[in-house]
């Protein structure tokens, strides 16, 4: 007998295979998860908006199907996931956490939902995020911020701090990310969980709401390697409708995390150790449980390199040009015309004058900075120094990772440099929030796959670590195989994931919370 | 320090759109000024001998058969316009009065 506590709790994959044979329905699995959100996401507040009725009768159908012996299911049917207010969906409003689009449900679903679907997943509702995915604490979402299921004083990442808060929390198996500089992989590091950044084209942009198009990335957000690659799979793959979506066949990203949990995975495995990301600038804990995490693989069998990347330094430099110029065109689009808020200024006033009325009201202050600060760094007589620097470092940036895949597999850092920080700590200090994505933007500048997963958490303060891998493009599969054996080795090493570790949540009830 | 100045910083809220409050131009000057500061130090390393890199993974020529597609409706076009008419999103007067 599975209970409604046990079906929150169970992976996807797990899930999926009792929805297989019969044991639960897709009925009761949603309605437990509707159920888990409805007792704690008052406090956590990872959704947006939750699909509820419209959830319960696409479970039911994906339940009449099988019971007709549907052969067409797919191995994930009927299994709830929970999708990034980023994403354009049909069915329900897309925000992606800004004012100025409140309210706006798009004419259509973006390729990522709609491959959700058509693979027979039951979405449960959008998750909260930083407006346009700025920042890397949810604190900038138009709506309030998520918090951290370990502590609700404390920030759960960001941007996709509601999709990584709604795995940890148990209101999704998984869900649906998306990474222009570490939103789904500093997320995963401050609330226990795996978030993946596939490789720049590996998943289709079309319907997800740009922020930096050279750099915005969809992912999988999970409590479990395997449930990632299990995602990945599903949302993988060419898009006509994306011209920057890469035409190849790729491998079975589950295959590869279902080899990582075999003996002698990590066998000859070489892995190369950032000397810019490691050390100074980092939590004790943090770089404690990261050290720990170097002897365990190498104890596997890996070979642990020291790799040298002196242009990792100018990373963020970079990156805080890069996206702010290209945020500053995409976001050009919200002029109140074909969609969103519409405020007109006192009076009335020009077409002119209610975008600008209209982008005021809309936007919220992360936002507007950055679209000033892009608006500088692509304007006549500043173009070269900033922009074209920043292409330039981004050149170099790529050098340092073809070296270092010349001689290693595979490099691993922490996902961040700290444990998950107050609300509100860094909120008036735009430099130091930036400075939570020092590990992870890297890999968004070179377009190569990273993956983040908790490694134990730190001890002066009891709060999830997490620990990054990045492979050369197209590698995808190498993560979900190093990703799958390191955790192996550690939940061997617990007796259980961390996240059984995390505190209780208080559960509302009709009378309150008790 | 960067040379960004309150005047600047307006005149770019023109450019982009947004009519910011004397209050937002105050704090966003001083919030600029010391990003520039920092985001500058992209100057160090790149040196006229490094090519940019617009793409991470560069493709090119991405075509698709010129044939007709799969594309909105009027109606779902307009469907979440604030204001449509006759067909056609509505907006207020492109010129003003004094043009």
């Amino acid at each position: 007998m599975t209970t409604a506590n046990d079906l929150i709790h169970l992976p996807a994959a797990d899930l999926a295979e009792r929805l297989s044979s019969g044991e639960v329905s897709s009925v009761e699995a949603t309605q437990a998860h509707l159920d888990r959100i409805a007792a704690v996401d008052g406090d956590v507040h990872a959704y947006l908006h939750v699909a509820g009725d419209a959830a319960l009768e696409r479970a039911a159908e994906i339940d009449r199907l099988r019971a007709e012996g549907d052969a067409g299911l797919g191995p994930l049917a009927g299994v709830p996931v929970a999708i990034k207010d980023v994403l354009c969906t049909l069915d329900m409003p897309s925000t992606a956490g800004s004012r100025i689009l409140e309210g706006w449900v798009p004419p259509y679903d973006a390729t990522v939902v709609r491959k959700l679907r058509e693979a027979h997943l039951i979405p449960l509702g959008k998750t909260n995020m930083d407006e346009f995915a700025m920042g890397s604490s949810t604190e900038h979402s138009a709506y309030g911020p998520t918090r951290n299921p370990w502590d609700l004083d404390r920030i759960p990442g960001g941007s996709g701090g509601g999709s990584a808060a709604a795995v940890a929390a148990f209101e999704a198996p998984f869900a649906l990310g998306s990474d222009t500089g570490g939103s789904i992989r500093q997320p995963a590091a401050v609330t226990g969980s795996v978030g993946v950044k596939p490789t720049y084209g590996g998943v289709s942009r079309y319907g997800a709401i740009a922020l930096a198009s050279s750099l915005d990335q969809v992912g999988p957000v999970s409590r479990t390697v395997l449930d990632s690659a299990l995602l990945h799979d599903v949302i993988g793959g060419h898009d006509p409708r994306d011209s920057t979506s890469i035409p190849d066949v790729w491998p079975s990203m589950a295959d590869a995390a279902r080899a990582g949990r075999r003996d002698g995975a990590l066998k000859g495995m070489r892995i190369g150790v950032v000397k810019q990301l490691n050390g100074e600038g980092f939590q004790a804990g943090v770089t404690q449980r990261f050290t720990e995490a170097l002897t365990l693989l190498e104890g596997a069998g890996a070979e642990i390199v020291e790799i040298d990347a002196p242009n990792f330094e100018y990373a963020i430099a970079a990156y805080y040009l890069i996206l702010p110029a290209e945020a500053s065109s995409n976001l050009a689009k919200f002029d109140s015309v074909r969609f969103g808020l519409r405020v007109n200024p006192p009076g009335g006033g020009t077409v002119e004058q209610v975008m600008s009325a209209t982008r005021e009201a809309g936007f919220g202050p992360e936002v507007k900075r950055r679209i000033i600060l892009g608006t500088y760094a692509l304007s006549a007589g500043y173009y070269d120094a900033y922009y074209g620097s920043a292409q330039k470092v981004r050149t170099l940036i790529q050098r340092d990772f073809d070296a270092a895949f010349g001689r290693v597999d595979v490099l691993v850092t922490p996902s961040a440099p700290t444990t998950a920080f107050r609300l509100g700590e860094k909120l008036d200090d735009p430099l130091a929030m930036y400075l939570n994505d020092l590990t992870t933007i890297p890999a968004n500048l070179a377009g190569v796959p990273g993956i983040g997963l908790p490694i134990g958490l730190a001890p002066e303060d009891g709060l999830p670590v997490g620990i990054q891998f990045m492979a050369p493009a197209r590698a995808d599969a190498r993560l979900y195989t190093v990703g799958a054996a390191l955790e192996q080795i550690l939940e061997d090493r617990w007796g259980g994931s961390l996240l059984s570790q995390a505190p209780e949540l208080a559960v509302a009830t009709a009378g309150g919370t008790n | 320090m960067s040379e960004i100045s309150a005047e600047q910083v307006a005149h770019l809220a023109h450019l982009a759109r947004i009519e910011l409050s004397p209050e937002e131009i105050e704090s966003l000057t001083a919030e600029l000024g010391s990003i520039v500061d920092n985001v500058a130090k992209v100057t160090e390393v790149a040196t006229p001998d490094v090519p940019a890199t617009s793409h991470p993974i560069p493709l090119v020529n991405v075509f698709r058969p010129d044939v007709v597609g799969e594309t909105l409706t009027q109606e779902q076009a307009l469907r979440g316009a604030p204001e449509h008419a006759e067909g056609r999103f509505k907006v207020s007067a492109i010129l003003g009065e004094e043009q």
